[in-house]
């Protein structure tokens, strides 16, 4: 009889608590993941996660080192960052970098993306795509650096613009703030273009001419049609590029010279330069709350444009 | 099917040539120049391989590029390894706090490279883990294994379960049939992966540049610092190199990988 009840017993269980089931399962799934999972989890532990907590800490301490006696714990260098305008200036001036690079790379890659979405088709689509995202994936150093040959006095628009002018004209952009924001509109905009693709592509072309065979005109339906669902892709490669700006140093040092000073580069002078970590932790800091706070703000956005 | 009137469509071709041509021109005139006999890249152009013969003489570019082979080399093997592992396990179980779990994945790509690399200088100079390749190894593998895990998982949405039921039931081992069904069936996004991240880490600057020590470097720290110094005609021909390399390299992935091209 009680064997005869037991397995009863279970199938009632099954049938009228599914969510303990499930609850179980769950439970039993993340045993099994775990081996799994543990290694890559472990690594970015000990190499992204820990780092930022560690960063945290420093930029509370006096001075470089936890172990000096001197050192104890302190807000100093986030007042630094208030009481000297210096460096909200810069950060702003980042910030701003930032919005324009965004703005071009959007201005520049959609129409890019429209045409290659839906005007190209094929195989001549797929290789021009190709073309276009295939520089990303080079060393973006390099990228930057080939534009010094382009934009110094006696480079190659110097050249050829006195070769074609009938009078003489110095052409040198090289370390200005427009060679800084070329160089990075020309690193970047691949990724603008990649994303505006990918949610163009998901648009089906049956929208766009059921909005003309209504009467709509191309700008209407490119504005009221193409736009907004094109909007997550806009959005997505929005973030993806100004994120890095905000944070670049590489550059504005290579193409901007002394006009260069940002954000960035402030923070990579107290680790490579200055020597003060601890600032430099600061400030690091406050620029990551910055990028995350703007992050969220722009979530909500975000998920309802996906 | 929607046509553009030809006129429209003639301007959306010479538009996408104009952003060709901008992100293609420097590169082009880059390596133009590493062919021009002139050290401070004046015209009119007269060519030679001195800048070649002369890189293939600098012993510290040399280094530096060996250093950014193995180091790339491992982080594509490591990477790798734990992106594929974590990608089944994401793709084969359910469990509590998985979506947390997703979303940790991001910070190594959403975080800037600054933060992250003066971050993990703090850290392991703290930890006395300390600077040098090992620390640039772990950087790249962190930076890496996001992308390695997205290729992968991607690869593994076109995937059915069916298959590793069918072999579980007809008597196979849990290994057996992650080794003879299911990676054979995902190769293609595990080998795109790999080369993701042979890329990430090769082309990778700003965390390397904060964790190298002067004798132990990689080949864009090197590069940096050159430029810093002042421009010389090696620096083009390296950076030709370079180029040429990793967009042969990426071709090679688009074999393995759509980028979102018609499926």
């Amino acid at each position: 009889m009680a064997a005869g009840a037991i397995p009863s017993n279970d199938t009632d269980r099954k049938e009228t608590t599914p969510m303990a089931a499930s609850g179980a399962m769950k439970q039993n799934g993340l045993r099994k993941a775990l081996p799994l999972l543990l290694p890559a989890y472990a690594w970015l532990t000990l190499a992204i996660f820990l780092p930022l907590s560690a960063m945290v800490y420093f930029s509370l301490l006096t001075s470089m080192s936890p172990s000096e006696q001197s050192s104890s714990l302190t807000l100093a260098n986030y007042a630094t960052f208030f009481s000297d305008p210096l460096y909200a200036t810069l950060l702003l001036r980042s910030l701003k970098l930032g919005l324009l690079v965004t703005l071009i790379c959007v201005l520049i890659g959609f129409p890019a993306a429209y045409v290659l979405a839906k005007i190209f088709k094929g195989r001549a689509r797929e290789a021009i795509f190709l073309l276009v995202i295939l520089p990303f994936w080079s060393n973006s150093l390099v990228r930057v650096f080939s534009w010094s040959m382009v934009l110094r006095e006696g480079g190659i628009l110097d050249t050829a613009l006195n070769a074609i002018l009938p009078f003489h004209v110095t052409f040198d952009l090289m370390y200005s703030f427009p060679a800084v924001v070329i160089g990075l509109v020309h690193s970047y905009l691949p990724y603008m273009v990649l994303t505006c693709y990918l949610s163009l592509q998901a648009i089906d072309d049956a929208l766009i001419e059921a909005a003309r065979s209504l009467g709509a005109t191309r700008f209407t339906t490119l504005r009221r049609v193409v736009a907004p669902l094109a909007l997550p892709g806009v959005l997505a490669g929005s973030a993806l590029i100004f994120i890095p700006v905000v944070g670049s140093f590489m550059e504005p040092r290579i193409l901007g010279g002394r006009t260069g000073t940002l954000y960035g580069t402030v923070i990579e002078d107290q680790f490579t330069a200055v020597y003060n970590w601890p600032l430099g932790a600061a400030l690091s800091f406050i620029l990551l709350a910055v990028v995350l706070v703007i992050l969220l703000v722009s979530a909500p956005v975000l998920r309802k444009a996906a | 099917m929607i046509r553009a009137p030809a006129f429209l469509s003639g301007l959306g071709r010479f538009y996408i040539g104009l952003v060709l041509a901008f992100l293609y021109l420097p590169l082009v005139i880059m390596a133009a120049m590493s062919f021009n006999v002139s050290p401070f890249y004046q015209l009119p152009f007269e060519g030679t391989t001195e800048w070649y013969v002369a890189l293939a003489q600098n012993d510290g570019l040399i280094d530096a590029t060996i250093n950014s082979l193995e180091i790339a080399v491992l982080t594509t093997i490591i990477a790798t390894a734990l992106g594929t592992a974590a990608s089944l396990a994401l793709f084969r179980y359910d469990f509590a706090g998985k979506r947390i779990l997703q979303a940790l994945l991001f910070p190594p790509i959403a975080i800037p490279w600054l933060i992250s690399g003066t971050a993990m200088l703090i850290f392991f100079f703290g930890t006395g883990i300390g600077r040098g390749l090992h620390a640039i190894l772990l950087g790249h593998v962190a930076l890496a294994l996001p992308y390695v895990i997205i290729v992968v998982s991607a690869r593994l949405a076109t995937f059915s379960k069916d298959l590793e039921d069918a072999a579980a039931s007809l008597g196979a081992t849990g290994w057996q049939t992650t080794r003879k069904v299911t990676l054979p069936c995902i190769a293609p996004g595990i080998v795109a992966g790999g080369l993701f991240a042979f890329a990430v880490s090769f082309d990778q600057f700003v965390v390397s540049y904060f964790l190298a020590t002067p004798g132990q470097t990689t080949l864009p720290v090197e590069i940096y610092a050159a430029i810093r110094k002042g421009f010389t005609p090696e620096i083009n021909a390296v950076s030709t190199i370079i180029i040429v390399f990793s967009m042969s390299l990426m071709l090679v992935v688009s074999r393995f990988f759509r980028f979102g091209g018609d499926q």
